[in-house]
């Protein structure tokens, strides 16, 4: 266990950078970001303030790099970090934690707190105190190839139905296509509708895409739980297929942390810039609709919503595009409160969704999405990422909510008339 | 040592000390987080006007949309205490002689009893913020001995202060020569404890806007 121990406390060594040294002195200890986390603020325990949560990883900073915490550990006075003290932490940091990044928006000195959760998480995993969930989902990611144990005859199975369905082919290892398209498994397994509205959309567009069979996965459950080297392997898959394939474009799948693990984190992993662009489906649907490629008929008459994804909005700048789709098949759109920028995560994401003994916790925290909902009462509520939309149908299940989930893409394709371009 | 004795010593050798201090730790202070350095990041950035490191030191002195209602106390506060603090310190008419005998710079002051209101009102303003310190749960779940100390000694220099031109308490030259020491204390004590965040706000502000910068999310 010492061993693990120290592991993990060398890996928070090696993780704290300048934001992190200037995030922890700048702490006035203010409370703010407590009233912008979802488990705060519907729990009302304190543990669950977002800076609370990196303790352990300040103590570290302050013992390792601070001239006078070294001091007071030279003389006894500091405490070291131990094994009960990270397990007890497991909570706060993976199930109590989305990385959903509204605490970082509202810290009134500007620390960027969710990165340092990311960060502290590294330290978590290394010293293996991460949560059962989260190590399973990167155990079948690594060796089976998705986190939900699917492998390629389950995709190819789904390619066949799918081109049967719609009568168009799905391009598998198609090399110099433009887009190479990604799935994530909760796709494959619960939502084959996303292959099929892919295909509609792509043949109006006239654009050429493939899938990957050595790179159909996008999720990246290590970066969910902390560990680089892990999720540097899932996204070398990725880079490789893409690569291999000459593509010009990847295209992350409704899922939002696939798409911050290849966008954002996926280049400072391999070491090096990536050859191709990627882009979240739905910044792809907007540049169809900017270009005029993307023609619809009709529209959905009911009150519609959108639920922002963190990884997509808050986390990844595109807050506009899903606001234009909506309105271009939608006629009854409207908005809950703090939606966009703010909008308040469904409580699942950054692996939470993976951790059982997490369901209760989420359940509670879900009321604030049910707040938000209440207050607009629409018919249908639209979203963009596969995993939102379990945790939402969750919740809504649990507190007797009678209003349908569906994937915005998926919902776009319906309005695109049968024979294509 | 006699009233007039304390009162040279902290207006000489004291006062050199404590800026001395002051000016070492805070640029000790400032190498020892700033020379950790980052690492580039290689991902493709997403420039999006109206995001930028430098837009969020300026615009996270501004409530995000939903906060002022969830915590007023530590908004309206915070603002009246800050903004007290600065009026009090840099514009009383003998703080700016001070300053310009120690560098040369002035500028002009405010009248005297206007400052006395600031005074009055800054000291009203941090023990609203205290008492809301002690009366709510978040905040008296995260406070350690240092946040009640910092307090202290960031209050103890406006008290002393504003009591030595009242001549309330105890005789001038003995409430001045307090007032300059606890001064000297909050200058030593700054580059030490959370109040080093008036340095490193600038800084953390400016990573965390940055991040967003780089990936097109205008905030």
């Amino acid at each position: 266990m010492s061993a693990t121990l120290e592991k993990g406390v060398r890996v928070l060594k090696e993780v704290i950078d300048a934001p992190i040294a200037s995030y922890f002195n700048s702490c006035v200890h203010c409370g703010l970001c407590a009233e912008a986390c979802l488990f705060y603020t519907e729990t009302g325990d304190p543990k669950y303030t977002p800076i609370h949560k990196l303790e352990p990883l300040r103590r570290v900073y302050e013992q390792e790099y601070t001239l006078l915490g070294r001091l007071k550990k030279m003389v006894g006075l500091s405490k070291a970090v131990t094994d009960e003290e990270l397990d007890s932490w497991q909570e706060l940091v993976y199930n109590s934690c989305t990385l959903c990044g509204r605490c970082s928006a509202v810290c009134p000195v500007g620390n960027d707190i969710v990165y340092m959760v990311r960060k502290f998480r590294e330290g978590m995993s290394a010293s293996g105190h991460a949560p059962e969930g989260i190590k399973g989902a990167v155990n079948r990611t690594i060796t089976i190839g998705s986190p939900m144990g699917v492998k390629l005859p389950a995709v190819q199975a789904q390619m066949k139905h799918v081109e049967e369905d719609y009568g168009l082919p799905i391009p598998l290892d198609a090399e110099g296509a433009e887009y190479m398209v990604m799935l994530s498994s909760m796709e494959i397994i619960n939502f084959p509708e996303y292959l099929g509205a892919i295909a509609k959309i792509m043949n109006q567009a006239g654009k050429t895409w493939t899938l990957c069979s050595t790179a159909f996965e996008a999720t990246n459950a290590g970066m969910q739980i902390g560990n680089s080297d892990l999720a540097r392997v899932l996204v070398a898959r990725i880079v490789e297929g893409a690569e291999k394939l000459k593509v010009k474009t990847v295209i992350s799948p409704e899922c939002g942390h696939a798409y911050t693990a290849l966008r954002w984190e996926g280049a400072n992993l391999i070491g090096r810039p990536f050859s191709f662009e990627v882009k979240h489906i739905i910044e792809v649907l907007g540049e169809f609709q900017e270009q005029g490629l993307l023609k619809t008929e009709g529209f959905e008459t009911d009150k519609l919503t959108f639920h922002d994804p963190c990884q997509l909005a808050r986390r990844g700048g595109v807050i506009k595009q899903q606001r234009n789709l909506m309105n271009q098949v939608a006629k009854n759109f409207v908005e809950m409160p703090d939606a966009g920028y703010m909008n308040w995560c469904c409580g699942g994401g950054g692996g939470a969704s993976a951790i059982e003994e997490g369901e209760e916790l989420r359940i509670e925290a879900f009321k604030k999405k049910k707040s938000q909902l209440d207050a607009v009462k629409p018919d249908r509520l639209v979203t963009a990422c596969a995993n939102c939309r379990i945790v939402l149908e969750e919740g809504l299940e649990h507190y007797q909510m009678d209003i349908p989930v569906i994937g915005l893409t998926e919902m776009i394709a319906e309005h695109i008339p049968d024979k294509g371009a | 040592m006699n009233e007039l004795q304390f009162l040279t010593w902290v207006r000489g050798p004291g006062l050199d000390i404590a800026v001395g201090i002051f000016l070492l730790g805070v640029l000790w202070r400032l190498f020892e987080i700033y020379s950790l350095g980052r690492k580039k990041d290689l991902s493709a950035p997403r420039s999006t006007s109206g995001a930028s490191g430098l837009h969020t030191v300026f615009r996270r002195s501004i409530p995000p949309p939903g906060m002022l209602k969830r915590s007023p106390v530590s908004y309206i506060g915070g603002y009246i205490f800050h903004i007290g603090l600065f009026v009090v310190v840099f514009l009383f008419a003998p703080h700016i002689l001070l300053i310009k005998n120690l560098t040369g710079l002035s500028w002009p002051g405010l009248p005297s009893q206007f400052i006395d209101l600031a005074a009055v009102v800054t000291m009203a303003a941090m023990v609203v913020v205290l008492v809301d310190r002690i009366n709510k749960p978040v905040k008296r779940f995260l406070s350690t001995f240092e946040d009640w100390f910092t307090w202290a000694v960031t209050f103890l220099p406006v008290l002393t202060g504003w009591l030595a031109v009242q001549h309330l308490l105890l005789p001038y030259t003995l409430m001045l020569a307090l007032h300059i020491l606890s001064v000297q204390i909050l200058l030593v004590v700054l580059p030490f404890t959370k109040l080093f965040h008036a340095f490193t706000l600038f800084g953390s502000r400016w990573y965390n806007g940055k991040v967003n910068g780089h990936k097109g999310v205008p905030v």
